[in-house]
């Protein structure tokens, strides 16, 4: 049951270069499944395929049952709430017991990190981490480049600066180690209290001034501040935060260039982007959201099936 | 990594089993070659000539060229049928709709086989409603994958008819699926290979008949 990805989706820091743009180049013709009037295809008929979400989520979530469904897998949604976690059953028990009613992949959303793995190791069916604690989230990086890619084409060489709270980011991560994958220099932006200690040893430039940040960059891909998370005061206030690093219009306009601006979402409006920003000419923020679903697809399918020890009699039978 | 099933490198090794050792190997490899050699069936001349023909009966066939829509499949049918669309322009001085089609989403064994790495474009009509469509292919041969061709075209809308066009047919059906307009038919002994070569993704125009385990 080994495709081309291997049999799980962690994270974009054990991938190579080359399947990295495999999910990319498969991705694309994935869009146009999602323009058509009856928008699905037989793939993965059969599948089940189970969404474990111990952690809030919208896009992430409807974003992979979209996929899964325009696919014709079968799928099931669990979230912690309603469940028997709240009972206090463990991750591998509820995941075995789903396994039991034979089911072939699980999409994993969990607030620990390391989550994902955790249960890779531990069952037969394959597992995409959908978000694991401030680890990894590697669809949302993976559909961040696929929008840079659709505007910029080739990335080497292309400067990101990704901005905000990247202490708590999973998507800031796997976007780290993707863009630096495929070539493109990489910085970071935010308060000194919310970036990871020796970030500079991800191979990332450290910018300690939006200014400075929006002078360099080519597309800023601007995070949001998980206030969830933000009860040891990493910052004053979300009002200074804005006047520090906001990205704001007028900051924009100052900048040499246009620049491209994503967002993973939920937005804070007025925090860390301004509307006029978001809803603004260069923002990408939904075409990121479009692409989220040809992603997904993309990885499902490299995911699926494939038993090579059979793939020999099968090739008897030609085209 | 995986395979193309139209992967044309294999090892000539095979036929070593067949022959018995010689003290020169200069025979040995006039031998292999001559065996290995692949039969041309048509020429580039051949295959311009055979296209008008399949040109003509398809317009024949769906009495004119209105609500004709012509569809390649991915890959070599998408160039026959760009010619073939080119051949009926011209001759009847009409604009034909063209699409093509990859059928990899559709295909029957991707829990045996595993996805293929690259899934190529799918672009047709929004709406093929009442459309004569003619599907196109290189070789016609188990008929898997016009199965699923038609699959996909039904996601499309519902077409008032629906016809097969293939360059060759080699035989070797595996469903109940017959082509219309036929450029070529070829009975291919077992172990043997029908290759469409196109100058727009190969360096020549021709059909060759080619051992399938030879390079």
């Amino acid at each position: 049951m080994i495709g081309p990805l291997g049999k799980d989706l962690l994270g974009l820091d054990e991938l190579s270069k080359e399947q990295i743009l495999l999910i990319l180049d498969t991705a694309v013709p994935f869009k146009e499944v999602s323009e058509r009037q009856i928008k699905k295809v037989p793939t993965l008929r059969g599948m089940t395929i189970v969404n474990l979400f111990f952690e809030a989520s919208t896009r992430t979530r409807v974003s992979f049952e979209f996929a899964e469904k325009r696919l014709s897998a079968d799928t099931v949604n669990v979230a912690s709430s309603g469940s028997s976690v709240a009972k206090g059953e463990t991750l591998v028990d509820t995941a075995r017991n789903l396994e039991a009613m034979r089911i072939d992949m699980v999409v994993i959303r969990h607030p620990a990190s390391g989550a994902a793995r955790f249960l890779a190791q531990r069952i037969d069916s394959n597992v995409i981490n959908a978000g694991d604690g401030t680890h990894e989230h590697p669809t949302q990086a993976l559909l961040d480049i696929l929008t840079l890619r659709d505007r910029f084409g080739d990335l080497a060489g292309r400067r990101v600066c990704i901005v905000g709270d990247v202490l708590h980011s999973r998507v800031a991560r796997s976007n780290i180690y993707g863009l630096k994958k495929l070539g493109a220099e990489v910085a970071v932006c935010g308060p000194r209290s919310l970036l990871p200690n020796a970030v500079e040893e991800l191979g990332v430039q450290v910018f300690d001034r939006i200014e400075a940040a929006i002078e360099w960059a080519e597309a800023l891909n601007i995070l949001r501040l998980q206030l969830e998370r933000m009860q040891a005061g990493y910052i004053p206030s979300l009002r200074e935060y804005n006047r520090v690093f906001g990205v704001t219009s007028e900051r924009l306009d100052r900048a040499p260039h246009d620049l491209l601006i994503l967002h993973p979402g939920p937005m804070n409006r007025g925090v860390e982007i301004d509307s006029d920003v978001a809803d603004g000419p260069h923002s990408v923020i939904l075409h990121q959201v479009t692409n989220g679903v040809a992603v997904r697809m993309a990885v499902l399918y490299l995911l699926a099936g494939g038993r090579p020890d059979l793939a020999d009699a099968a090739k008897g039978g030609g085209r | 990594m995986l395979c193309d099933l139209r992967c044309r490198t294999a090892p000539v090794a095979r036929f070593f089993r067949f022959v018995p050792p010689r003290a020169s190997t200069a025979p040995l490899a006039a031998y292999i070659a001559r065996m290995t050699k692949p039969t041309t069936l048509l020429d580039a001349r051949a295959v311009d000539r055979t296209l008008r023909r399949m040109a003509d009966e398809i317009v024949e066939h769906n009495g004119g060229t209105d609500h004709l829509v012509i569809v390649g499949i991915e890959r070599r049918g998408v160039q026959l049928a760009d010619r073939i669309v080119a051949i009926i322009e011209k001759q009847e001085q009409a604009t034909i709709t063209r699409g093509a089609l990859d059928i990899t989403l559709y295909r029957d064994d991707l829990q045996t086989v595993g996805p293929r790495p690259v899934v190529g474009r799918t672009q047709l009509p929004l709406t093929l409603d009442g459309k004569r469509v003619v599907i196109v292919d290189d070789v016609l041969y188990t008929g898997r994958t016009v199965r699923a061709a038609l699959d996909e075209l039904a996601d499309f809308g519902r077409p008032a008819r629906i016809t097969l066009a293939v360059l060759v047919d080699r035989g070797g059906r595996e469903l109940p699926i017959h082509a219309d307009v036929v450029g070529r038919t070829v009975e291919v002994a077992p172990g043997q290979r029908v290759d469409v070569l196109l100058s727009e993704v190969d360096d020549r125009d021709a059909v060759v008949l080619a051992d399938r385990d030879a390079a």
